[in-house]
């Protein structure tokens, strides 16, 4: 494989900002991306969005949004309906077949205009479940009470992961969920969708997140420490309800064997959870010794959760803290569903 | 609204139809009839509702069978308060059902008063509407058996 790397990011994110056109909330990243290691438009090989048309409200919304990013002279661009995860995944293929040297990837949400937890039925099937509107916190709970009642989860482990993610999430800016609650404090809080309580489910927010990346040596001429990619893949689990165990992550699993994960030691990790009981979950799927590995120092996607952008924002923070030096060795994880139908999971070094 | 924000009417449509195929729409006419079907898996576990092809071998399925309205509840939780356009307008709980004669679970809701009377593992059977017109709503839910 090509050495790709991670050489700039940008994000932002905050409750709502519903003040902002998609424009106005990227123009300000993706050009703060771009600067960071001297490139301007011109410089870049190819450029990959993620976004949801269904939050803008209408089709081919991120042709709009390329107006952040300037695309004149005609730009090489493409557009995933998908978390920035799997934009920046596009990218990663296309600068394997060597024609290009960078690419800018991108993705943003905005669903505080709505109520994204009932939208994200929309996404369900079609048939059998979407005419019945379940809301993700419900179909987060089914699974929860399955964990809870297996013995594979408690309500403290899920508690003691939401104290973590808050207190973790205090140290950074862009996060919406922080604080220093008790794992008694939390645990003595009503439910929200028995058995879930309101620190369970993921904050939701709007945001957006930029990145850059480079190929061989390019990345070293753009970044005195490039966060390597080392390993990247995503799977998805099968279309229906009712097919898949629940007391596992068997996509998020297969991803990280794909990507290599295993292979080697890692020393953070940012999980895209939609719930606590996801994070636990993860963690068992991804093999990841919580005693040996940071597991989301940025508070994680349960501190700050926008749609489209959460999971670009994993390997954002990952890469961040590899190029910063304070860690070597680092996994990212971006999902979809609230049962973590689907998953990517990428590697990244220092070397 | 605020001085100065601006307004439009923005309806999202999706003006197409489509068929719904041999394995959903067999499902739905049997909603019709008051009947539920499942598929069968080469392994001989009947997956319901029926999907066309094999979740792990995407072998396509064709062989239909009826199954019971009554079965079990796999796992549930509570909704104390029904939200937009979910098809019910009081509380009630959201279940994964699996039916007797199924092997895998099907979502919908069970019509109860209070959580107290939800537990998993109990007993419940569908609660058919009068008027049927094959969509999965012809099931108004699922209620206690024999009712509590």
């Amino acid at each position: 494989m090509r050495p790709v790397a991670v050489v700039s990011t940008a994000q932002r994110q905050e409750p709502e900002l519903s003040g902002l056109t998609e424009v106005e909330l990227m123009a300000p990243l993706i050009e703060k991306a771009r600067s960071a290691v001297g490139l301007t438009q011109a410089d870049i090989g190819f450029t990959c969005s993620g976004s949801s048309d269904f939050l803008a409200g209408q089709a081919f919304s991120f042709v709009m949004t390329l107006d952040a990013v300037g695309p004149v002279p005609p730009i090489a661009e493409s557009h995933v309906e998908m978390d920035g995860a799997w934009a920046l995944y596009e990218a990663w293929v296309k600068l394997q077949i060597g024609e290009i040297d960078t690419a800018l990837v991108y993705s943003y949400g905005k669903s505080s205009p709505g109520s994204i937890r009932d939208v994200l039925a929309t996404q369900l099937d079609p048939y059998y479940v979407a005419p019945l509107w379940p809301d993700s916190w419900a179909l987060g709970a089914l699974q929860a009470r399955v964990l809870l009642e297996g013995g594979v989860v408690s309500e403290r482990r899920m508690a003691e992961i939401a104290a973590r993610s808050q207190s973790h999430a205090a140290g950074n800016a862009n996060a919406v969920r922080a604080g220093t609650p008790t794992v008694d404090d939390l645990l003595d809080t009503a439910f929200v969708a028995d058995p879930l309580r309101p620190h369970d489910c993921a904050a939701t927010a709007d945001g957006g997140v930029a990145v850059v990346l480079a190929a061989d040596d390019r990345a070293g001429d753009l970044s005195d420490r490039p966060a390597w990619i080392r390993g990247i893949d995503h799977r998805i689990d099968a279309h229906h309800f009712g097919v898949r165990d629940l007391v596992a992550a068997p996509s998020a699993a297969l991803a990280a064997r794909h990507a290599g994960l295993g292979s080697d030691r890692v020393d953070i990790a940012e999980l895209h959870s939609p719930f606590t009981t996801s994070e636990h979950l993860l963690t068992d799927a991804l093999g990841l010794d919580e005693a040996a590995v940071t597991i989301n120092p940025s508070g994680g996607a349960l501190a700050g959760d926008t749609l489209m952008a959460s999971g670009l924002m994993r390997i954002a923070e990952v890469a961040d803290r590899i190029s910063a030096g304070t860690a070597d060795r680092g996994v990212a994880h971006a999902s979809s569903g609230p049962w973590l139908q689907q998953n990517l999971v990428c590697v990244m070094g220092a070397d | 609204m605020t001085e100065g924000e601006l307004w439009a009417p923005l309806t999202l449509e999706y003006p197409f139809t489509r068929t719904t195929g041999p394995v959903i729409g067999a499902f739905l006419t049997g909603l019709r009839e008051g009947v539920l079907c499942g598929i069968r898996r080469p392994d001989g576990s009947v997956l319901v509702p029926p999907v066309e092809y094999d979740p792990e071998t995407a072998e396509p399925l064709a062989e239909m069978v009826p199954v019971a309205d009554t079965g079990e509840v796999v796992t549930w939780t509570w909704t104390s308060e029904a939200r937009d356009h979910q098809p019910w307008d009081r509380p009630f709980a959201w279940a994964m059902v699996k039916l007797d004669g199924a092997d895998t679970p099907l979502l919908h809701a069970v019509l109860v008063d209070d959580p107290s009377q939800m537990r998993t593992g109990m007993r419940v059977r569908a609660r058919w509407r009068d008027e049927r017109e094959g969509h999965v709503r012809d099931i108004e839910g699922f209620v206690p058996e024999p009712p509590s």
